[in-house]
């Protein structure tokens, strides 16, 4: 069941996730709420999916217990604020960031890993 | 992308969106730039219960619903810009932004808003997700059954305070006055919430920790010392600020960053008008920002015609 209300695609279930992540080169994947901290990341999401097209986008419901693996990733321990954004390179998580994120960070992450 | 527009708006919150709204559906060849997310403080609302007309919503939905009126209209919407640089001399005023690209238009309108604002030292923006947040609806249950300060003493950082003692065994609130800022009936139910306990006349000094925060340094102001206390967690509400930083010399701001309008919501700039959050004001509502953004819309569309 989706849970999110953004234009960007959600991933229902840890299975879709593993496919996802395995089946293409980079991918970044913001797993929140429809919260303050959260929307600003999908807003930022929406922006860069225009522009960016090696990159997939996709969010996960922070609740939906599918998202065991975000939630439980040792990337992620220690982390104490949604969303947890994960960036994906052949399906190994090569950063992974906490909380609120603007559009400069999300962007030097993907110059960085992601850059064609 | 046209480099040339009627009107530019700045900001696409409330004030932004229901400017955009009326100047695209007058015709006005309209653009608004937006530093941040379509919808500015709305998005940071899980509930608006006050908008007329509207039953209880969500600020993204709202704002969704606003953006989606302004595209109809033909407004464009370029969001997540970072702004260089100003010029409102002249008759065609300029934007420039720091990827190069430059805008120009025969009228400005400013709604650039307001932020929470940061406690500006160490350590803040280290832990900002690994122990600092921002909002306790967000966040909360990440500290269940841990400890945590509050920074704060305004009505916000009281409710929220209260909020947060459904997670946390214990919340500490640091308030740098004797007494609060906040409604009478707010104050009480902190007092009265046994999980709650204040240091008053106090300060936040340095954030520490190991990958995610375990102590804060909080300094007594009369006598100027400082304690360290062991946290697992701060949250920050210490009020908003105006977003007016680089309009300094722009435009006449008072003495706290807020844009001086008259009535017709003009700056003392020539075709450059202001609304929101970001002008003089003492109510800061979704509907006054939205009332501010009509009167400045309509305000644009008679100054272009005494223009023409
Ligand atoms: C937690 C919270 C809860 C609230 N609850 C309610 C409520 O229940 N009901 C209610 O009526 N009001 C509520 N408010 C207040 C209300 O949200 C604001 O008064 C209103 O949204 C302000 O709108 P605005 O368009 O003036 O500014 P903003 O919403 O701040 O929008 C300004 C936009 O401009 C962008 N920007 C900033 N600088 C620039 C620049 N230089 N150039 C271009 N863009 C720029 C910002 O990123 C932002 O997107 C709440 C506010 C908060 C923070």
């Amino acid at each position: 069941m989706k849970l999110l209300q953004t234009n960007i695609h959600e991933i229902e279930t840890a299975g879709e996730l593993e496919k996802i992540i395995n089946e293409n080169e980079n991918v970044m994947v913001c797993c929140g709420r429809m919260g303050p901290m959260c929307i600003p990341v999908y807003e930022v999401m929406e922006e860069l999916e225009e522009e960016r097209e090696n990159v997939k986008f996709y969010t996960m419901a922070f609740d939906n217990p599918e998202a065991a693996p975000i939630r439980n990733a040792p990337q992620t321990r220690g982390f104490m604020g949604i969303p947890f954004t994960m960036y994906y390179k052949n399906g190994k998580v090569i950063e992974a960031t906490s909380s609120i994120q603007s559009m400069k960070q999300v962007t030097n992450i993907l110059d960085e890993h992601f850059s064609s | 992308m046209d480099t040339t527009y009627d009107v530019i708006i700045l900001g696409a919150g409330a004030a932004g969106l229901s400017a955009g709204i009326y100047t695209s559906r007058a015709r006005l060849n309209t653009l608004i730039l937006n530093e941040g997310a379509v919808g500015g403080q709305m998005v940071l609302t899980h509930e608006i219960a006050n908008y007329p007309g509207v039953e209880i919503t969500n600020g993204y939905a709202l704002a969704n619903i606003m953006k989606k009126q302004a595209k109809d209209f033909g407004c464009k919407i370029k969001s997540n810009i970072k702004i260089s640089n100003y010029d409102f001399s002249g008759d065609l005023k300029t934007i420039n932004l720091n990827d190069g690209r430059s805008f120009q238009a025969k009228s400005v309108i400013l709604t650039p808003g307001g932020r929470p604002r940061n406690l500006n030292i160490p350590g803040e923006d280290q832990f900002k997700g690994t122990g600092i947040s921002y909002c306790a609806t967000c966040d909360g249950d990440f500290f269940t059954d841990k400890e945590i300060v509050v920074v704060g003493g305004g009505n916000s950082a009281l409710e929220e305070a209260v909020s947060l003692t459904r997670y946390a065994t214990k919340v500490t609130i640091v308030h740098q006055f004797d007494q609060f800022q906040a409604f009478k009936h707010a104050i009480i139910e902190a007092q009265e919430n046994p999980k709650i306990n204040f240091i008053m006349e106090s300060e936040l000094k340095v954030f520490s920790g190991n990958g995610k925060l375990s102590a804060v340094q909080i300094e007594h102001l009369p006598t100027g010392k400082v304690a360290e206390m062991k946290t697992d967690g701060a949250f920050i509400f210490i009020g908003y600020l105006p977003n007016t930083e680089d309009l300094h010399g722009v435009v006449d701001l008072n003495n706290r960053g807020e844009i001086v309008v008259d009535t017709d919501m003009k700056t003392n700039v020539p075709g450059v008008f202001a609304a929101g959050d970001c002008i003089v004001k003492k109510y800061r509502q979704v509907t006054t920002a939205v009332a501010d953004g009509t009167i400045a819309a309509l305000s644009v569309a008679d100054y272009l015609r005494s223009k023409n």
